[in-house]
């Protein structure tokens, strides 16, 4: 029996020649990831081996992203446990305030990562890089600290699920779209344990953006791994960034999947998430009259130079309505600073939209853009559950960059079609 | 090893946001964590969980995020045990690296009641409803999945086990 290409990956790097699903085996690591959230718990556990140093200083990436720049005390103790340890084992991949972005958006950036690369991380977010053909997966603290070690990690290989894309995206439609769709069908589970494979024509209309979008939200459906194939767009995203050597892996022909689902881009929607489920969606048509008090648009799911084009053409000469707050949020410097350069910022700021540093922040309820009680968000982040976003009785609502700025000058959730012809 | 307690019941997609929300992830300590876990669907719980106890719920415990925090936070509590339909994956493997025992039991999760007394045998797989005596069969632990649990989790397996 063939081997999907997540298999293929996994095989390579645990020395087999072949693997099945559900077979366990232990795989040599190409980076290790944590952040100022995870990483002082790993550190805590990497004490108790007593090792004296990590496995690679290059292959271990450090970012303090999540409550930085520090937002409270606590935090700050916690970033520093961080950046102790950095400075301790001369690892060359920890990214100081300043120079730093939304893990999953700067690692891919700084060429951290690529096709063909096993990485974990303590992040469940980290299966945003098999935008690239990389087989990337999130894990805890503890499997962190024991990949800090030893650069190496037990997996179960995983089984597959594949969606076969034809066709091209609407106006307005996106990744995010696509991606919400997908786990509206399948369900917050509808992947447990599984691989997601992306294949077919359609993915050579993805924007690389699209698909760290697409990817990152796999876990989502409860997926290890969201994987795409190697096109040209990946390749030129490669040449541009990464510095290895890139290592193609390809499904072979006669490879098995658990089910198999055609999707159409030009049928894709504008789709919602609502409360509190990223699989309660309702595409635009649907959506109704909710009357909002947030956007938040950015995180490691939608803060890309693509996302925030998307969001400025909308709010370009418009306003944000006047009970709406609206949230900029680059995912790294470098995404801030060409923002800045292409005249986006005027844009946002014009409109009445805040701009802020690189940070999770609101993604998470962390802080800048925390719900009052009974508050509404519109939000381009990854996750809708109870209290993600602030008080366990506030909403998020999950939407594409297209939506959430239509809906910041709406100030209820608006398709962008209208907003745009209105 | 046999763990023992009443039962706290969940449903559905009980994600690590509610384990332990976001805002209390500013410290990587034990006791403070706890003292917060399930607190927004569940705000009995802190007050009243025992040593022993034993969460039961249904499908997809612990989606969401990775934070290690979330079954530490359960662990700490004092629970001994979380029985459900199914796990979110990385859940699923931060509770057994930090010695948090889990057992998917479809036909457990579906009859086990909040408040009943059960009693879970890990070397059999056994789980025993002792209000209602209804006796449920899982997946046993594979030894190693014993001896780390035994160990107090991953990190203290792999000093026992010496070096890395
Ligand atoms: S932006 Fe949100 S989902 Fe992404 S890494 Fe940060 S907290 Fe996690």
């Amino acid at each position: 029996m063939g081997m999907t290409m997540s298999q293929k990956i996994l095989a390579a790097h645990a020395g087999l020649e072949s693997v099945r699903a559900g077979q366990l085996i232990m795989a040599d690591l190409d980076l290790v990831l944590g952040n100022d959230i995870t990483a002082p718990v790993a550190i805590n556990e990497f004490a108790k081996f007593g090792k004296k140093t990590v496995f690679d200083k290059e292959k271990v990436a450090l970012v303090p992203d999540h409550f930085t720049p520090n937002k409270d005390i606590k935090a700050a103790e916690q970033a520093k446990a961080m950046r102790t340890f950095a400075r301790e084992h001369a690892i060359t991949n920890y990214f100081e305030v300043g120079q730093m972005g939304i893990e999953h958006a700067l690692l891919p950036e700084q060429g951290l990562v690529g096709a063909g690369d096993l990485v974990i991380g303590a992040d469940s977010h980290t299966c945003t890089y098999g935008a690239l053909g990389a087989f990337s997966t999130g894990v805890g603290s503890t499997d962190m600290a024991a990949g800090m070690a030893s650069g190496t990690a037990w997996f179960k290989v995983p089984s597959a699920i594949r969606f076969n894309l034809s066709g091209a995206f609407g106006p307005y439609v996106s990744g995010k779209d696509l991606i919400l769709h997908i786990i509206g069908m399948i369900g917050v589970d509808g992947a447990l344990y599984a691989s997601m494979e992306f294949t077919g024509k359609g993915v050579a209309n993805l924007s690389i953006d699209d698909r760290f979008t697409v990817a990152n939200m796999a876990i989502e459906a409860g997926a290890k791994n969201g994987i795409f194939p190697v096109d040209a767009v990946t390749l030129a995203y490669l040449d541009e960034h990464y510095k290895k050597e890139v290592r193609i892996y390809e499904a072979d022909s006669d490879a098995e999947y658990d089910a198999t689902y055609e999707i159409d881009l030009s049928t894709i929607k504008s789709t919602v998430s609502f409360p509190h489920l990223p699989s309660n969606t309702r595409t635009i048509d649907e959506v109704g009259e909710i009357r909002i008090d947030q956007v938040v648009i950015g995180s490691c799911t939608n803060g890309r130079i693509d996302d925030l084009r998307q969001a400025a053409q909308i709010l370009k000469g418009r306003k944000v309505a006047s009970h709406v707050r609206a949230l900029i949020f680059p995912a790294t410097q470098k995404i801030w600073k060409q923002a800045m350069a292409e005249g986006l910022f005027d844009i946002f700021v014009d409109a009445g939209c805040a701009v802020s540093t690189p940070t999770c922040g609101p993604c998470l309820g962390g802080h800048m853009g925390i719900l009052a009680e009974g508050e509404r968000a519109v939000s381009t982040t990854n996750r809708n559950f109870v209290g993600r976003m602030g008080h366990p009785k506030s909403e998020v609502y999950l939407a594409s960059p297209s939506v959430a700025a239509a809906s910041a000058v709406a100030g209820y959730i608006a398709d962008p079609k209208n907003v745009m012809e209105a | 090893m046999v763990a023992e307690g009443s039962v706290f019941r969940y449903g559905d997609n009980v994600d690590t946001d509610v384990i332990i929300p976001a805002r209390y992830l500013n410290t990587a300590n034990h006791a403070e964590l706890a003292a917060h876990c399930m607190e927004d669907i569940d705000s009995q719980f802190v007050k009243t969980v025992q040593k022993g106890d034993i969460i039961v719920a249904d499908r997809n415990f612990g989606c969401g995020s990775s934070r290690e925090h979330a079954p530490i936070a359960i662990k700490e509590s004092g629970v001994s045990c979380v029985i459900a339909r199914s796990f979110a994956r990385i859940f699923y493997r931060n509770a057994i690296n930090i010695g948090l025992p889990i057992l998917e039991c479809e036909e457990a999760a579906a009859s086990i009641k909040a408040g009943d007394r059960v009693q879970v045998d890990f070397d059999s797989g056994t789980i025993t409803n002792m209000t209602t005596s209804q006796v449920f069969q899982s997946e046993p632990f594979p030894p190693f999945m014993q001896e780390l649990i035994a160990a107090g989790g991953l990190a203290a397996y792999m000093a026992q086990k010496e070096g890395v």
